[in-house]
This record gives C-alpha cells, sequence and structure tokens, in this order.
C-alpha cells in the first residue's frame, strides 16, 4: 500500500486543509439539502465499516456458529477461543515484524531527512533532475527488480527473513521519505536561516545538525508513521524473500487464512490482531498519517 | 508552488568564474552531493540497476535454475503475446484491465462524493473522515480475509456473506459468483480496493476543496452564482491538477495489485494479473519469462508515470 503523492495542486500544508471550517459560510444548504447530507454520510459510514463489524462479531463466535444461517448475526455464545487459536499461530510473527517495522522507520526517516534537507536547502547543479529520478523509485512495480534482488542481497551475505527485508524497505522506502523531507522542509525552513548559519561560517552537517532537525519533529513522525505502516503490511517483498518460519505477520496470517477451507473465526480473528498496530497508529496520530498519505501535495 | 524558495546558490553571474570563483561555489554544494551520495549509490544500484538486470533476463532463455544460455532478443515478450498457453498471459492483462477500470472509476467516485459531502461543513466532520480514511491503515492481506468472506459464490440457501443480506433481503436478483465469475470476477475483484481506497481519493479532493481560495467563492457568489454553478464553473476547474494526481496514483497502484488478489482469491487462472503471473512463474524457476512479465508491467506503469514526473518537475520549476 505504497500510496503517495506529488499532487501539482496549490495546496497548503496538510493540517490546514483538513481543519475544520466554520460552518455556515457563503453556501449555506437548505435544510433538506442538510438532511440529505447527513443520511448519505451515515449510509456510506455503515457501509465502509460492514467490514469490521464482520470481522469482529466472526472472530468471537464459537466453530459451531460459523455456518450459513445467521452469518450475520452477533455470536449467541461469545468466545474468546478463536483469538487465542490465532494469537498461538501469530505470535512469532509479530514479534518479529516489530522487529522488521522499527528499525526501517528509524533508517528511512534518517536517510530521508538527509536527503530532503540537501535538495531543498543545500542544493546543488541539477538537483531537481536527481530528484526525479530518486521519485522513479517508489512507483515502480518491484517484481521488476526483484528476480536479481533475491540473488543479490543473498550474495551480500544478508541473513534471510527479517535482516533481508530490513534492508530492502529502507532502500526502496528512500524515495517516499526524501519526498516528504524535502516537501517539508521546503515549506518550513526559511532559505534565510540557513543563509544565517552560512554567515555564521557553519557548514552544512553544522547548519543540519543545530538548524535543521530541531525543526524537523513533524516530518520525522510522518515518515515514522508512513514507513512503520508500509513495512508492517508489505506483502510483496514478504512473500518474496521470507517464509512462515522467518517472515512477517502478513505471511503468517496468509498462511493461517489461505487455507481451502479456513477455520473463518480463527482467520479473522487473527486479521484484526494483525491490523491492530497499525489502526492504533491511525487512531492515534491519524493527522500526521494523513500527512504520510497526502506527501508531495505540500508542494514548495 | 506559490513561494519557490529561491536555492542557497548564489545568482550565477556567467562570464568565465575565476578559478578561485569556481572552487569557491564547487565548496558550497559539494557537501550536500557527498551527503546524499549513500542514497544515490544504493538507487541506482537497487532500482535503475536491478532494472537493467531483469531487461537482460529477459532478453535471454534462462528458462530453468540451471543459468544463463544465450540472447535470444524479444523472443519470451513475442511469445508471451503470440504463444503463450491458452493466452494466459493475454488473459491476465484483460483481468487487469477490468480490475482497473471499476477501481478508478468506483474509488474515485465515491472519493469525490465523500469529500463534496463533508467539503461544506457539517457536524463531525472529523469522525467521517477518520472512519471513511481507517481502511488505508489497514493491509491488503487483512482486509482480504474478510472479503473473501464477504464475497462468498454461494447463492440461493447456501449463499453467504453479502449474497446472505441479498437472500435475506429478497434482492436475490443481487445474488451473484463475485470474483468466482469467469468473465467479469475481476470487476467484484475490484470491490475490496474501492473500498480501501475511496478515503485516500477523499481527503486529496478535501484538500483541494480546501486550498482554494476564499475570495474566489465569494467571488461567484456576488456574481449570483448558483450552487450547481459555483460547483461547475469555478471549483471543479481548479480541481483538475488533484483528479490527475488521484488518477495517476490510483492507475498505477491497481497495475501493481498483488496482495489482494493473492489473499482473496490466492493465485489461480480466473483472477489472474501480471503482477500474480510473475510469482506464479517464479515458482517453475523460468526466470526470463517471468523478467519478460515484470518489464512489461514496469512499462505500463512508466507510461503512466514518467509523463507525470517530468510535469510535476516542470511545473515546479516555472513556479
Amino acid at each position: 500500500m505504497s500510496a503517495s503523492t506529488i499532487t501539482p495542486a496549490p495546496e497548503a500544508p496538510i493540517s490546514k486543509p483538513l481543519a475544520r471550517r466554520p460552518r455556515g459560510g457563503i453556501n449555506r444548504r437548505s435544510p433538506l439539502g442538510r438532511a440529505a447530507t447527513y443520511v448519505l454520510l451515515v449510509i456510506f459510514l455503515v457501509i465502509v465499516l460492514m467490514p469490521a463489524y464482520v470481522l469482529l462479531v466472526t472472530s468471537l463466535k464459537s466453530g459451531r456458529e460459523i455456518g450459513v444461517n445467521g452469518q450475520w448475526n452477533l455470536p449467541t455464545e461469545w468466545t474468546f477461543a478463536s483469538w487465542e487459536k490465532a494469537w498461538t499461530a501469530l505470535r512469532p510473527s509479530f514479534i518479529r515484524t516489530f522487529e522488521l517495522a522499527i528499525p526501517v522507520a528509524l533508517i528511512s526517516s534518517a536517510l530521508g531527512a538527509a536527503n530532503g534537507f540537501v535538495l531543498s536547502r543545500w542544493r546543488f547543479p541539477g538537483a531537481d533532475v536527481v530528484f526525479t529520478l530518486i521519485l522513479f523509485g517508489m512507483f515502480i512495480p518491484y517484481q521488476a527488480v526483484m528476480i536479481p534482488l533475491r540473488q543479490v542481497v543473498h550474495e551480500i551475505g544478508l541473513p534471510p527473513g527479517i535482516p533481508t527485508l530490513v534492508f530492502v524497505h529502507c532502500v526502496y522506502g528512500i524515495p517516499i521519505c526524501t519526498l516528504i523531507f524535502r516537501n517539508y522542509y521546503a515549506t518550513t525552513v526559511p532559505v534565510e536561516l540557513i543563509e544565517a548559519s552560512r554567515v555564521d561560517g557553519a557548514g552544512m552537517l553544522r547548519t543540519f545538525a543545530s538548524v535543521i532537525l530541531p525543526l524537523s519533529a513533524p516530518g520525522f513522525v510522518v515518515t515514522i508513521i508512513w514507513q512503520f505502516t508500509s513495512a508492517w503490511n508489505d506483502y510483496l517483498f514478504a512473500i518474496f524473500m521470507s517464509n512462515t518460519r522467518n517472515g512477517p505477520i502478513t505471511i503468517a496470517l496468509n498462511a493461517l487464512a489461505g487455507a481451502q477451507s479456513p477455520d473463518y473465526a480463527a482467520s479473522m480473528a487473527g486479521a484484526l490482531i494483525t491490523s491492530l498496530p497499525t489502526l492504533l497508529v491511525y487512531i492515534v496520530l491519524g493527522r500526521w498519517f494523513i500527512g504520510g498519505l497526502m506527501a508531495g501535495s505540500v508542494k514548495s | 508552488m506559490t513561494t519557490r524558495t529561491a536555492t542557497p546558490t548564489p545568482p550565477r553571474t556567467r562570464p568565465s568564474p575565476s578559478p578561485g570563483a569556481r572552487r569557491a561555489r564547487l565548496r558550497r554544494w559539494l557537501p550536500g552531493l557527498l551527503l546524499l551520495s549513500p542514497s544515490l549509490i544504493v538507487l541506482a544500484v537497487f532500482v535503475y540497476g536491478l532494472i537493467g538486470w531483469t531487461v537482460t533476463l529477459s532478453l535471454s532463455d534462462e528458462h530453468d535454475a540451471l543459468g544463463n544460455k544465450g540472447f535470444v532478443g524479444l523472443s519470451n515478450f513475442v511469445v508471451l503475446f503470440t504463444e503463450d498457453i491458452n493466452g494466459r498471459f493475454t488473459h491476465s492483462l484483460k483481468n487487469l484491465l477490468i480490475f482497473t477500470v471499476v477501481f478508478m472509476v468506483g474509488a474515485l467516485l465515491m472519493g469525490v462524493l465523500w469529500a463534496f459531502l463533508l467539503e461544506r461543513g457539517v457536524r463531525g466532520e472529523g469522525f467521517f473522515r477518520a472512519v471513511y480514511l481507517f481502511p488505508m491503515a489497514v493491509s491488503f492481506v487483512a482486509s482480504g480475509v474478510v472479503w473473501r468472506w464477504l464475497m462468498n459464490s454461494g447463492t440461493g440457501d447456501q449463499a453467504g456473506g453479502l449474497n446472505r443480506i441479498f437472500h435475506d433481503l429478497h434482492l436475490g436478483f443481487l445474488e451473484n459468483p463475485w470474483w468466482t465469475d469467469p468473465d467479469w470476477g475481476m470487476a467484484a475483484m475490484a470491490l475490496p480496493a474501492i473500498w480501501q481506497l475511496s478515503g485516500y481519493v477523499m481527503a486529496l479532493f478535501l484538500s483541494g476543496f480546501r486550498g482554494i481560495p476564499a475570495d474566489l467563492r465569494e467571488a461567484a457568489a456576488m456574481d449570483g452564482a448558483s450552487t450547481y454553478q459555483l460547483y461547475r464553473h469555478v471549483i471543479f476547474p481548479q480541481l483538475t491538477p488533484t483528479a490527475l494526481s488521484a488518477m495517476i496514483i490510483l492507475g498505477h497502484m491497481s497495475m501493481k495489485m498483488f496482495d489482494l488478489i493473492m489473499s482473496v482469491s490466492g493465485a489461480q487462472w480466473i483472477t489472474e494479473v501480471p503482477a500474480v503471473y510473475v510469482w506464479q512463474t517464479l515458482l517453475t524457476s523460468d526466470y526470463a519469462k517471468a523478467a519478460a512479465i515484470s518489464i512489461i508491467l514496469l512499462l505500463l506503469v512508466a507510461v503512466v508515470i514518467v509523463p507525470y514526473l517530468i510535469y510535476n518537475n516542470r511545473v515546479e520549476r516555472r513556479s
């Protein structure tokens, strides 16, 4: 799910367009139109939440209740048996996925900050072309590199499983993190600040460390969330470079749920367990999550 | 895009700079290039280098694990289009086309509608927005589990999932085999993708709507424009760039779609797209063929993305 954009639209920074606009205003609607709006919004709300309802309800049913009848009903007898079963199956990979997603988030963000700084505020001739070449890397279908990639990571001696995946996620996360930081610095760090630092005789690293980094927290939050979520949710790299014994949770979930006649209660409990960390991130840090999605709609 | 801030480099006064000045300029930007260089080298190798390697593979006859035997030109590509058993490759392209059209139209319609409904300020906007967008936080592998259940192909008394609802509501005519339909199954396969990405389109368009200056709306209101006229002639034309990016993002995601299909149906003929075909081909160690499919996939994406990147670069430089 590596969706991101380099929207050319002249939008304002992330927080502003999504902030509330005072109600009423110039195009106030009729009461009828207003009611219709709310009815539609609620209908869509129900549709969007329907899969979540199914997941929750089914995961709490006992095996006997999973037939075709009453599929949509609440459980007659609530049980956590399927959650236990799913947790037993997923626990090792759950822990491994943290070992994957946390280093990826930190390393990618550090690289992104350095690159973004150079490409926005310490530019060199041809920086725009280089930036475009970097960006291309985030849109490619990874199948186009996957066959030799497996060979290369093997030959440079990366242990299979999580270490290999950390490496590839860091590499292919460079473009998006660079993009986010470049646009962030271009919109929030005034050039005068850099010039002043230069006049004071500070070199590049000094300027980066003492002027730029202290201003970078929002950028880091966005890239850390973005990379954490991407690495956590990744399935493509995982299936090509790991297996159920050494791979992340998406592989384990697919093994649990992918059988011909799967145990739906356990599968759905497993899907919920798999989604919990990223959902938590979304609920707690939603604003910055959206920041990652909108990356680049913040154009300099 | 409005305030394109100047680079720290001083205005270039061209007439043959003295060696000293040249060295000074070099000292200015060289450290930046050095800081960037690890990433550049890594990307040069792992993006461009490996793509080159895959191209080479696709032009070879390495059809098994025994290694490269020779150069065969474009024949792997020709074979895919002409001699592939049962037209498997063209079938996967047809699937991809159906999926892409349904997915893009669906997600754009939903997203624009949601943004439109939320745009003019409703109570609880933040809540609706958060719920509409939450599927983005979930992986296709996880949501695939529930969509597989929802799109149960049983009908009548055997109906499950969504068909069960249609059955119980006496809307039997709506019951359908979903993705197991050999002709239009891919349209059903697009439903989970629409569910997942509509919120994203909404967020893009909301931010587009909000980027339109308030005085523009006010001016239109002063001129006595109706709500319809306001949207038709003032607001929507302003959103063309937003729509373009949304289409490009969705389009390129669609072409790469892999996780969703693998988790809803698994790898099988009826829902095969090129991205899945690559995986299936690799399982048989036919590297040359897998590479050829990958390169076609890359070209499909590049046709969309490269002009977009160049356009973006230009727009930025102009401002």
